[in-house]
C-alpha cells in the first residue's frame, strides 16, 4: 500500500471482469447503483478526442436489489475495501440505495454521485441529496461534484455542512464531437462525459481550491495517467487518488503508478507521496525567500 | 443472439516487438513477436496500443505463425494509421487474448468474410483444416488479402458475399460488416457471427461496446465478440 490510498474512479473498471485489477487497488468504487435496474444509453456511448475520450453510459446496471443480493458478496470476497457509488434522481432514490446498504458490513464507504453528465439530473441541490443520504446511513458519505461551476466550494461548503465526510473531485465535464464526415455527433445521446488528460488541470484546480476551502478528505481524480498526475492531485490537497480512463489503456496502472508515484515524491525530497499534500498551498517562506 | 461457450485463457499484457509490418493489397498485415502472448481461439481480439492516441485498439488475431502473432488492418482512422506505421522493432502494449472466440466444433464449416472482416478467417482457417469460404470485398485490391485464407471463393461489389452463399451452406462463421451479418443472420439462425463495437478498453471495465442480446444491452468485449445468430 502506498502512502496515498488508490482507487478507480466509479464506472471505470468491473471488478468481478478484473479481480486481478481490482486487488492492486487500496479500495473499489462500484459503478453508480440506483434503485431500479437500467440498461443505459443506446450505443455509440464512446469516442476518443484528441486529448480525451467522451463517454455516455447512461448509468447502466442491475439495481438495488439484484446488487445488493448477488454483486455485494462476491465483491466482498474478492478482500479489497468496498466503496459503493450511489445515484438516482431524486432525493427518494439516494435515501432507498442509501438505507438499504447502511446495515450492510461489506460496504466501507459511500459515495454519492452527485454529477452524472449523462442522465437526467435529481431535482433536489447536491446538500439537499447529501442531507437526505445523510439522515438514513451512518456510514462516510463522499461527495463526488461536477467540475462544471464557477466556484465548486461553494458546492463544496454546502455538502460539508449537509454532512459529507468527504469529497471525491471531479466528475467528468460534459463534452460533445462530431463525426467529420456527416457533421452529426458520435455519440448517440449526443454529448457526453469528458475524461482523460485533458481533464487533469481542471481537477487540480477543483482540489486546489476545496483543499482551502472545506477541512475534508478528498480523493483527487482526472486525467491521472502517471505518478507525477497524483502527486500534483496530492500537492494541491487530496489524500487519495483515483484513477479512471488510464485503466482503459492500461489495467496494469494502479502497481506502475503506486511505484512511479513514490518514486516522484521522493525524488523531490518527499519521505513518502502523503508528506506532499498541500504543498502547492503554502505561502513560501519570506525570509528564505529575501534571502535566496 | 446467443453466447457462444469457449474457453478463455488468461489475458495479459506485455511491450511486444514489431516483427515485420507489410502491405497486402489495400490492408496492412501488423507482425508482432509472440512473447509471452497466447494466440488464444480464432475469434478472440487483442488489444493494440496505437502510438499516440489515448485508447488501444481491438484487433483480432489474423495469423499465428510460430513466434509471431499476425492483425490484420486497414489505416482509415489516426489509430490505425499510427499502427500501420509501425516499424520492424518498435514496440507497442498489446493486451489479450480477450472475448469469447468461434466455437470450432462444427460438421459442416463455410468461412464467410466482408471486407476488413475477413481479419479472423486465415487463424480460422488453419484451426478448422481449411474449409471452403466465401469472401467478398470492394474491389480487387482490397481482395489481395483473399490469398490468406485457401479454398476462398471472392465476390467484388456490386455482388455481395451473402449472394455467393451456396443453397445448402453448411454451418457459418462470419465476419464481416453489420449488414452483412444481419443478412447471414436472417440466412441461418445459429451461424457464429463476429461483431465490432467501439471499445476502450476489451475487458469490460469502460461498457462502451454493448450490444443488444435477449433485449438487454451487453458488453460485446465479454459476451462475444463472436455471438450465434
Amino acid at each position: 500500500m502506498s502512502s496515498v490510498p488508490l482507487l478507480n474512479a466509479s464506472g471505470c473498471l468491473d471488478a468481478l471482469a478484473a479481480p486481478d485489477v481490482t486487488r492492486s487497488l487500496d479500495a473499489f468504487v462500484t459503478k453508480t447503483i440506483t434503485p431500479l435496474p437500467r440498461e443505459g444509453n443506446e450505443p455509440p456511448r464512446i469516442a476518443e478526442t484528441p486529448c480525451g475520450m467522451l463517454n455516455s453510459i447512461g448509468l447502466q446496471g442491475p439495481g438495488l436489489e439484484v446488487f445488493v443480493a448477488e454483486s455485494l458478496p462476491r465483491l466482498a470476497a474478492l478482500g479489497v475495501p468496498l466503496w459503493v457509488s450511489v445515484g438516482g434522481f431524486s432525493a427518494a432514490d439516494f435515501t432507498a440505495v442509501c438505507e438499504a446498504l447502511d446495515d450492510r458490513a461489506e460496504v466501507a464507504t459511500i459515495e454519492l454521485n452527485l454529477s452524472c453528465p449523462n442522465v437526467d439530473e435529481a431535482p433536489e441541490s447536491s446538500a439537499q441529496l447529501v442531507a437526505a443520504a445523510r439522515r438514513v446511513t451512518s456510514k462516510p458519505l463522499y461527495a463526488k461534484l461536477s467540475p462544471a461551476t464557477w466556484d465548486i466550494t461553494e458546492g463544496a461548503r454546502a455538502v460539508q455542512a449537509a454532512g459529507a465526510d468527504g469529497l471525491s473531485l471531479v466528475n467528468t465535464i460534459r463534452g460533445l464531437a462530431l463525426d467529420p464526415a456527416t457533421l452529426r455527433p458520435r455519440l448517440a445521446r449526443g454529448a457526453g462525459g469528458y475524461s482523460g488528460p485533458a481533464l487533469r488541470p481542471i481537477a487540480l484546480a477543483c482540489v486546489y481550491a476545496c483543499a482551502r476551502a472545506v477541512d475534508l478528505p478528498i480523493v483527487g481524480m482526472g486525467g491521472v495517467a502517471a505518478g507525477g498526475d497524483a502527486l500534483d492531485l496530492v500537492a494541491v490537497g487530496a489524500t487519495a487518488v483515483a484513477l479512471g480512463t488510464v485503466l482503459f489503456a492500461d489495467p496494469g496502472a494502479p502497481a506502475r503508478i503506486r511505484v512511479e508515484l513514490e518514486a516522484e515524491a521522493a525524488a523531490r525530497g518527499f519521505d513518502r507521496a502523503s508528506d506532499a499534500r498541500g504543498v502547492a498551498s503554502e505561502t513560501q517562506d519570506l525570509q528564505e525567500f529575501l534571502t535566496a | 443472439m446467443q453466447r457462444v461457450v469457449t474457453s478463455a485463457p488468461a489475458r495479459v499484457r506485455v511491450r511486444a516487438r514489431v516483427a515485420g509490418n507489410e502491405p497486402i493489397g489495400r490492408y496492412t498485415l501488423l507482425r508482432l513477436e509472440r512473447g509471452e502472448l497466447e494466440p488464444g481461439t480464432p475469434g478472440q481480439f487483442f488489444m493494440l496500443e496505437a502510438p499516440g492516441r489515448l485508447l488501444p485498439r481491438p484487433f483480432s488475431l489474423c495469423l499465428a505463425p510460430p513466434g509471431e502473432l499476425g492483425f490484420l488492418l486497414e489505416a482509415i482512422g489516426p489509430g490505425t494509421r499510427a499502427l500501420a506505421a509501425l516499424a520492424p522493432g518498435d514496440e507497442i502494449h498489446v493486451l489479450g487474448p480477450l472475448g469469447r472466440g468461434f466455437d470450432l466444433d462444427v460438421a459442416r464449416p463455410l468461412l464467410v468474410g466482408g471486407g476488413i472482416g475477413m481479419a479472423p478467417l486465415p487463424f480460422l482457417s488453419e484451426q478448422l483444416g481449411a474449409p471452403p469460404a466465401v469472401l467478398g470485398f470492394r474491389t480487387a485490391e482490397h481482395a489481395v488479402a483473399a490469398s490468406l485464407v485457401p479454398n476462398a471463393r471472392v465476390v467484388l461489389e456490386p455482388t455481395l458475399v451473402t449472394a455467393a452463399i451456396p443453397a445448402d451452406p453448411g454451418d457459418i462463421l462470419a465476419c464481416g460488416p453489420e449488414p452483412m451479418l444481419e443478412a447471414i443472420r436472417r440466412l441461418q439462425p445459429g451461424a457464429q457471427l463476429a461483431w465490432e463495437a467501439p471499445m476502450a478498453c476489451g475487458y469490460g471495465a469502460c461498457y462502451g461496446c454493448v450490444v443488444e442480446i435477449d433485449g438487454h444491452y451487453e458488453r460485446l468485449c465479454l459476451a462475444g465478440p463472436v455471438l450465434r445468430a
